[in-house]
């Protein structure tokens, strides 16, 4: 018999039932749950006289509207309040789990997940939010879902779902110095296409990839749905194991040895085959930045914005012209010339402490550029403190960074933090969209080196040269 | 929900690849805690000029040809980026009732079902087609089979797409998943009585 991926072993250990030729009912392990996608969904659960099946599976914060400056202040926005509060009732009346706005524990939903221990190999996790691929990196098989589908989660606590298909990307050799995990995602969008991913679960395989620390895998596995990827994973090992242990909610005590056993279980057998295989050589990838309105839109900082001339076909010259007309570049330039306004270091994608420890190795003794207005959002608010500890907020602020509570914050501007029109960002988020980070503002996805980087030269530089 | 069996009606065409939900539904309108309202808000920012309030022409769907229009033609990867549902939600509110395209992002496309509006995949020759008849004839129309899972006008064009058998149940019949779901009560309790003690909870 051929042997199975781990997805497969994941697929199949999950599936409660399943018609021929049908979806599958899919048991959920992890239901996080966040204030923006929920409320409509809380909702239909009263409406239909419904209620949590299993609360104790289910946990809940506030990221996306938080204000990031002023914590102690009530919140200015009343829409954003209104929501955030309805959170609150909701995890209250429903009975789950609840890290509100001021809890030690708040932070972005994927980031305090695996912070917590609640992340775990082997888990099917799902969220409401389409970076949720991100605890894939455990060895998880994790899923962004729409709010109709979370309401089905909250009430029978299981998921329809199509098997999707299987694609490993396999990343051989040795990274560079200077070049990142974020390098890696931003090169693999950019070989496979915005869409490359659609219909199937993302395996990341190889050298680099193992040698990646559970940050770098986050990074790596938040962006699959960048890629269309119904999920990204990466398998368990002993690095995954010694993060795990001892945090809050892994498992402690005799049920560690017995968990650690199960998860040992989860890679892929050598005869395993993919429905479709990728090879990236890790040795010829450089720091990359985005020049375009989506994250496929990439090019190597050596490199130069295109021409849309050089698209292949007429639909990428046109969605080419249409990205360079928004984001106010000509092709041709070197992505070394392009000036910044802003610099935003934060996000699900990079704001754990690996990536703040490696921007204030940038900005250390340094001094963000005239022109610029950089942030730092953490995380979470664990991270913050731990960050913190380490001191790393005086170097950030001696450097002339803002430093700010955790939360979404710029990566997505429904809270203040948002671009001007017209205002060119290198941000270590993981959306390039057309107003993603405020109307008309201009987003260039990059490495948190690379980020801190330019808000210190005030133009992309090449970290390697640092 | 409510069943979608046949449809005919007038088609627009948004001739763009990988339109992401930020731009169908831009964030600023995401602090609703109701399922509807956001019709009027439907790519905001390539619908309006700044002020928000005045059309911009060069916006494709506001071609007032494409008044009324309730079948929506567009490149591939529709939907790509957030899973915000109240992409679905605005579409629907917007007036379509049905999205043709050569592919569709996972999410999206699971919200879309969940809301009763049908997303067909149809070969890029054919979008092709449909784009450009949208684009030329007047008060260009087709019809929509999910029974027959059928995509027709009336000069000539013709061409089946595949649907998975339990979305069409439920579309064609407006059941809602839950329910159904809640009908394998017993298949559930049985597999959670079998999961490992360190799952128990979260
Ligand atoms: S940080 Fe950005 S991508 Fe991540 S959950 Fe928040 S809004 Fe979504």
């Amino acid at each position: 018999m051929a042997g199975k991926t781990l997805f497969e072993k994941l697929w199949e250990s999950h599936v409660v039932h399943e018609e021929p030729g049908g979806p599958a009912l899919l048991y959920v392990d992890l239901h996080l749950v966040h204030e923006v996608t929920s409320a409509q969904a809380f909702e239909g659960l009263r409406l239909a006289g419904r209620t949590v099946r299993r609360p104790a599976l289910t946990v809940a914060t506030v990221d996306h509207n938080v204000p990031t400056a002023d914590r102690g202040a009530p919140i200015a926005d009343d829409i954003s309040r209104r929501q955030i509060e309805t959170m609150e009732q909701n995890a209250a009346e429903f009975g789950l789990t609840f890290y509100g706005y001021r809890s030690p524990n708040q932070g972005i939903v994927h980031v305090i997940g695996p912070e917590l221990g609640y992340t775990q190999p082997g888990k099917v996790i799902v969220c409401g939010d389409s970076h949720t691929s991100t605890h894939g990196a455990f060895g998880a098989f994790a899923l962004g879902i729409g709010t109709s589908e979370v309401e089905h989660v909250l009430a029978t606590q299981c998921l329809i779902q199509k098997k999707p298909k299987t694609m490993e990307v396999r990343v051989d050799g040795a990274l560079p110095q200077g070049v990142t995990a974020k390098d890696i995602i931003l090169g693999i969008i950019g070989r496979i296409g915005v869409d490359g991913g659609v219909g199937y679960v993302i395996e990341y395989t190889g050298e680099a990839i193992r040698a990646l620390s559970m940050e770098g895998r986050m990074t790596v596995c938040n962006m699959s749905i960048e890629g269309g990827a119904r999920a990204g994973m990466i398998a368990p090992d002993e690095k995954t194991f010694a993060y795990l242990k001892g945090r809050r909610y892994a498992p402690q005590g005799s049920a560690w040895a017995a968990a650690v056993a199960n998860w040992r279980t989860l890679t892929t057998d050598a005869d395993a085959t993919y429905d479709r295989v990728v090879t990236i050589d890790a040795a010829a990838l450089e720091p990359h930045v985005t020049w375009g309105t989506n994250p496929g839109q990439v090019a190597p900082v050596s490199g130069s914005v295109p021409r849309p001339a050089d698209m292949d076909t007429a639909d990428e010259q046109a969605a080419t012209e249409r990205a360079l007309a928004y984001m106010g570049l000509e092709g041709g330039t070197p992505i070394q010339d392009i000036p910044i306004e802003r610099v935003f270091l934060g996000s699900c994608t990079n704001a754990r402490m690996e990536d703040l420890r490696a921007a204030a190795d940038i900005a250390r003794g340094r001094r963000v550029h005239a022109n610029v207005r950089a942030m730092v959002v953490p995380g979470s608010t664990m991270l913050k403190q731990q960050a913190e500890a380490e001191g790393l907020h005086e170097v950030f602020q001696a450097a002339g960074f803002e430093w700010r509570d955790a939360g979404c914050s710029m990566c997505l501007g429904m809270n203040p933090d948002i671009l001007a029109p017209g205002e060119r960002c290198a941000s270590t988020s993981n959306r390039n969209f057309e107003g993603r980070q405020g109307k008309g503002g201009r987003t260039h996805l990059v490495s948190p080196q690379m980020a801190a980087a330019a808000a210190i030269a005030g133009r992309f530089v090449d970290v390697r040269d640092w | 929900m409510d069943p979608f069996v046949q449809h005919t009606g007038k088609v627009a065409a948004l001739d763009r690849v990988n339109v992401d939900t930020d731009q169908i539904i831009p964030k600023q309108f995401l602090k609703r805690i109701e399922r509807t309202g956001y019709g009027p808000f439907a790519f905001f920012d390539w619908r309006y000029f700044e002020d928000g309030a005045t059309p911009n022409p060069d916006f494709e769907l506001n071609d007032p040809r494409y008044d009324g229009a309730s079948i929506l033609v567009t490149g591939r990867n529709f939907g790509c980026g957030s899973s915000r549902e109240h992409a679905a939600w605005a579409l629907k509110e917007y007036g379509f009732l049905a999205i043709i395209a050569p592919s569709f992002a996972d999410i999206f496309a699971n919200n879309a079902v969940e809301n009763g509006m049908l997303t067909i995949v149809l070969p890029p020759a054919d979008v092709a087609t449909l784009t450009e008849r949208a684009q030329t004839v007047e008060d260009y129309r087709l019809t929509v089979d999910l029974a027959n899972t059928t995509v027709k006008d009336d000069n000539g064009f013709a061409a089946s797409f595949g649907v998975d058998p339990t979305v069409q149940h439920r579309l064609l019949n407006g059941l809602d998943a839950v329910g159904l779901t809640l009908q394998q009560e017993e298949a559930i309790a049985d597999f959670e009585a079998r999961r490992p003690g360190w799952l128990q909870s979260s």
